[in-house]
């Protein structure tokens, strides 16, 4: 189902999925069907969520909009026009590490400015700037190797919001990092991203996540995937009120409702992968 | 994946061959910790860890349980490394000590055959005699020389072969799936063989021996670069694309890093095949070089020449390993135990 876009005066919105479907060719030579059909809006500065069953094909959502993969079916557009390839208003921040661990932590933040061409000096300015935000500026000679796993993912997050991104991608960013962190890094995010004080410069994000709190926390909208193929199910707002604090916004009854709501949704799609059991998951 | 075949035919192929595409980083590093290094390095769990790492499985010192007693117990711990570091020195020595001296007995009593076997007073004297007044080919400096510029040479250059259409091949697979049975075909060859055809190729020059050496260092290097370059971190490569990199930059900033340390390992186990492919091209025929020293020593039946000889290569390939553990620490220090404490 397409959402409720709202596209400004002549503005196309950030992304958009028109009847996406990706299929995979396995190693037997039959095809997987990743995702199907998919329809998906996101507004200029929007922040939304993708929760979905594990194994759904959420990720493989995130690398059609990121030009790394092409629908075999349907169309993908950002800012109205058709992707065909990596675009450099799009930022990446992958589930796993994907720093260079042969780079210090200076050298990983200018890789993409210096990738796309800066000079090497401007470059350097631009990605301790970041460092700087991310609360790493004196750790910017060090390797990934001497880093925490939570400071890994802010020179992740640096190294992505260095090239100022129009449109930022995450799969599942956090989900590697204990609690507490992941709840701090959560907080970071949503003020580095700045929606909550300036929604016509914000990026548009597309979240992907398996954990609904983490979602409803975040986002402008959660939308809900079924069981792979992948398709959207249903989608929701979250009219919780921002700038939000991710530790007390989920205390609050409003939250609570929401949660109950959207797991009903998407309890249903977990039972099903979860009957199809684990030799499907993938 | 589609390209499957081929990865498995080469990865198959290097394995009856002399040279197994060699399993890099924790391997190596066992390997090159006993034995053949003069001085070792301290035992890892007692070394201290400058840098501020908050990994809870470092913190095994012994912070939380009172000062003094933590103190006391790392240097009991100093002390026991430290004497065993001794007692492992002493018996190594004691080892050496005995087998030479049992050797240069059971010689001088005639229980193995002086002549055939030697014994170390020869060998000594023959590596004097040699270092005073030449070989009967020229000085012995002028021969380790022309050795070591052939092996080093023929390393070179088989490297660089090796490392370029490894990488090559492991980023295009069409050419991989060109090439890959020919590369099959020739390093199922016993490479050696190919020594006396260079002879006739090249003549006795040095030439020939350059051209065994590579054909020997080729293979390992090509093997451990094609791997290398086809076990890349995917995520890696993909950041990388999304941050703007073109495929030639992901190629040198993503493949041909993560892939050093493959070729590394390559690397130590290759100058020993470059040393034999020069060695035996000398001694199937040359004009100079240690090889040369060997078949001649042969030829009049001088069994000290050819244990002197020997003795002198070991000596050098041991200086030389040396040499390339030193330049791998430099060019590793982004690696965990690479060396990082020092740097920090």
């Amino acid at each position: 189902m397409t959402t409720h876009s709202d596209p400004g005066p002549g503005a196309a919105p950030a992304i958009e999925l028109r009847g996406a479907s990706k299929v995979f060719r396995t190693p037997s030579g039959a095809g997987h069907t990743a995702v199907r059909d998919l329809g998906l809006t996101v507004r200029q500065g929007e922040f939304v969520a993708v929760v979905g069953p594990t194994g759904c094909g959420k990720s493989t959502t995130l690398t059609l909009v990121s030009g790394l993969e092409e629908p075999t079916e349907g169309q993908v557009l950002i800012g109205g026009e058709p992707v065909t390839g990596i675009r450099p208003e799009v930022g990446f921040v992958f589930q796993q590490d994907a720093v260079f661990p042969w780079r210090t932590v200076l050298s990983n933040v200018m890789a993409g400015p210096r990738f796309r061409g800066v000079p090497k000096a401007a470059a350097k300015e631009r990605a301790r700037d970041w460092l700087g935000r991310v609360g790493l500026a004196a750790f910017e000679d060090r390797y990934p190797h001497q880093l925490s796993g939570g400071q890994r993912k802010r020179v992740a997050l640096a190294q992505t919001f260095v090239g100022e991104p129009r449109i930022l991608l995450m799969d599942e960013p956090f989900s590697a990092l204990d609690v507490q962190t992941r709840a701090l890094m959560s907080d970071e995010l949503l003020e580095l991203w700045g929606g909550a004080s300036a929604p016509d410069t914000a990026a548009s994000v597309v979240f992907v996540t398996h954990d609904l709190e983490e979602a409803i926390a975040l986002a402008d909208r959660v939308v809900v995937m079924t069981a792979g193929p992948a398709t959207v199910k249903e989608v929701f707002a979250v009219d919780l009120p921002r700038p939000r604090q991710v530790e007390s916004v989920r205390l609050e009854p409003r939250f609570i409702e929401i949660y109950r709501e959207i797991w009903s949704s998407l309890g249903e799609e977990v039972r099903i992968t979860r009957e199809r059991g684990a030799g499907h998951a993938a | 994946m589609p390209r499957e075949p081929l990865e498995d035919s080469l990865a198959a192929s290097s394995a009856p061959g002399p040279e197994p595409a060699v399993v890099p980083e924790r391997e190596r590093e066992r390997e090159q910790k006993p034995e053949t290094q003069q001085k070792p390095e301290p035992e890892p769990q007692q070394k201290p860890e400058p840098q501020p790492k908050p990994k809870s499985e470092k913190g095994s010192t012994g912070r939380g349980d009172g000062m003094s007693s933590g103190t006391g117990r790392t240097e009991a711990r100093a002390r026991a490394a430290r004497t065993r570091r001794l007692l492992v020195h002493t018996a190594r020595a004691l080892l050496l000590v005995a087998v030479v001296a049992a050797w240069e007995l059971m010689a001088r009593t005639n229980v193995i055959d002086p002549f055939n076997f030697s014994m170390p007073s020869k060998i000594w004297a023959q590596i004097v005699q040699w270092v005073q007044h030449g070989t009967a080919q020229g000085s012995l400096g002028e021969q380790i020389w022309y050795t070591l510029y052939e092996a080093l040479l023929g390393w070179l250059i088989g490297v660089a072969a090796g490392v370029l259409l490894g990488i090559a091949l492991g980023r295009i697979s069409f050419l991989a799936d060109v090439l890959g049975p020919y590369i099959k075909v020739l390093n199922a060859l016993p490479r050696i063989v190919l020594a006396p055809i260079f002879l006739i190729w090249f003549g006795l020059g040095p030439a020939s021996k350059v051209a065994s050496a590579v054909v020997l260092v080729f293979f390992p290097v090509f093997f451990n670069a094609f791997q290398g370059a086809r076990e890349v971190d995917r995520n890696l490569v993909a950041n990388a694309r999304v941050l703007g990199a073109s495929n030639r930059r992901v190629t040198l900033h993503v493949v041909v890093p993560s892939a050093t340390s493959w070729i590394f390992t390559s690397l130590h186990v290759s100058f020993g095949f470059a040393l034999i492919g020069a060695i035996v091209g000398e001694y199937i025929g040359a004009t100079k070089g240690i090889g040369l020293l060997v078949s001649a020593s042969q030829g009049t039946f001088n069994a000290a020449g050819v244990y002197a000889a020997m003795v002198i290569l070991a000596v050098v390939a041991l200086l030389a390993e040396g040499l390339l553990t030193f330049a791998e620490k430099r060019l590793f220090r982004w690696k965990a135990g690479g060396g990082s404490g020092a740097d920090g």
